[in-house]
């Protein structure tokens, strides 16, 4: 179970190739990878972004990612999960996070993916600070699932 | 008895600062905290609170040597 947090842009493709290459303990054990990346968009509730500011708390922010990790792993039978996310200033179509869970079978794989990311968004002390054309504003709450 | 304080995003904006530390025994709750270092103010809605980096409730007791942090709904991923 790894968390990381970036303050410069990330290739998630190749974050996910090097944690497979790098636990080679796992190799023949995992029969699934799911990941998922969020990126970030140049518009949000209508009005056009340029740039955003991701701020956390040092400390804090990791400990609740690895503790929402070993909460995956207690829910589900998975090998592996992976977390890389962006601190500091993303510019739109930038990698933010990268969540990646491998699994001997799919379903456990794709559960705690989805978990995973949820709960990350409900719980980890991060924000985001917009910055417009001509103002900022620091997003109050992030979209639901629909 | 020292507990600090830290504010987070548009909760430190609106603070002006980032951090208070408190050096009173008096002190002995997370609520008592808002209220010392707010000057009474209402803890603005939705407000989160964390104590030693976890998760607390306004009635959570505090300790010396507490970090208690004050930050508005998360929005990573």
């Amino acid at each position: 179970m790894t968390v990381q947090l970036r303050d410069v842009d990330f290739d998630p493709c190749e974050e996910l190739a090097a944690y497979q290459q790098g636990v080679p303990g796992q190799r023949g054990k995992y029969g699934a990878v799911v990941s998922f990346v969020g990126t970030m968009r140049d518009f949000n509730d209508g009005r056009a972004v340029q740039a955003m500011t991701l701020e956390h708390y040092p400390g804090m922010t990791e400990k609740n990612l690895q503790r929402i990790c070993t909460e995956a792993r207690r829910q589900w039978d998975i090998l592996d999960a992976l977390i890389v996310h962006r601190v500091g200033e993303v510019r739109p179509n930038d990698p933010i996070v990268l969540v990646a869970v491998w699994s001997a079978h799919r379903a456990a794989a794709f559960d705690a993916c989805r978990y995973l990311i949820e709960a990350l968004k409900t719980h980890a002390p991060f924000w985001k600070k917009e910055q417009g054309r001509e103002t900022t504003r620091w997003v109050e709450h992030n979209n639901p699932v629909s | 008895m020292s507990v600090q304080i830290r504010y987070f995003a548009s909760l430190r904006e609106r603070m002006g600062r980032a951090s208070d530390t408190i050096d009173d025994a008096t002190v002995t709750s997370v609520a008592q905290v808002w209220a010392r270092v707010s000057g009474n103010r209402p803890l603005p809605v939705n407000t989160l609170v964390a104590v030693n980096m976890q998760y607390a409730d306004l009635d959570r007791a505090v300790q010396d040597g507490d970090e208690v942090a004050f930050f508005p709904p998360v929005t990573g991923g």
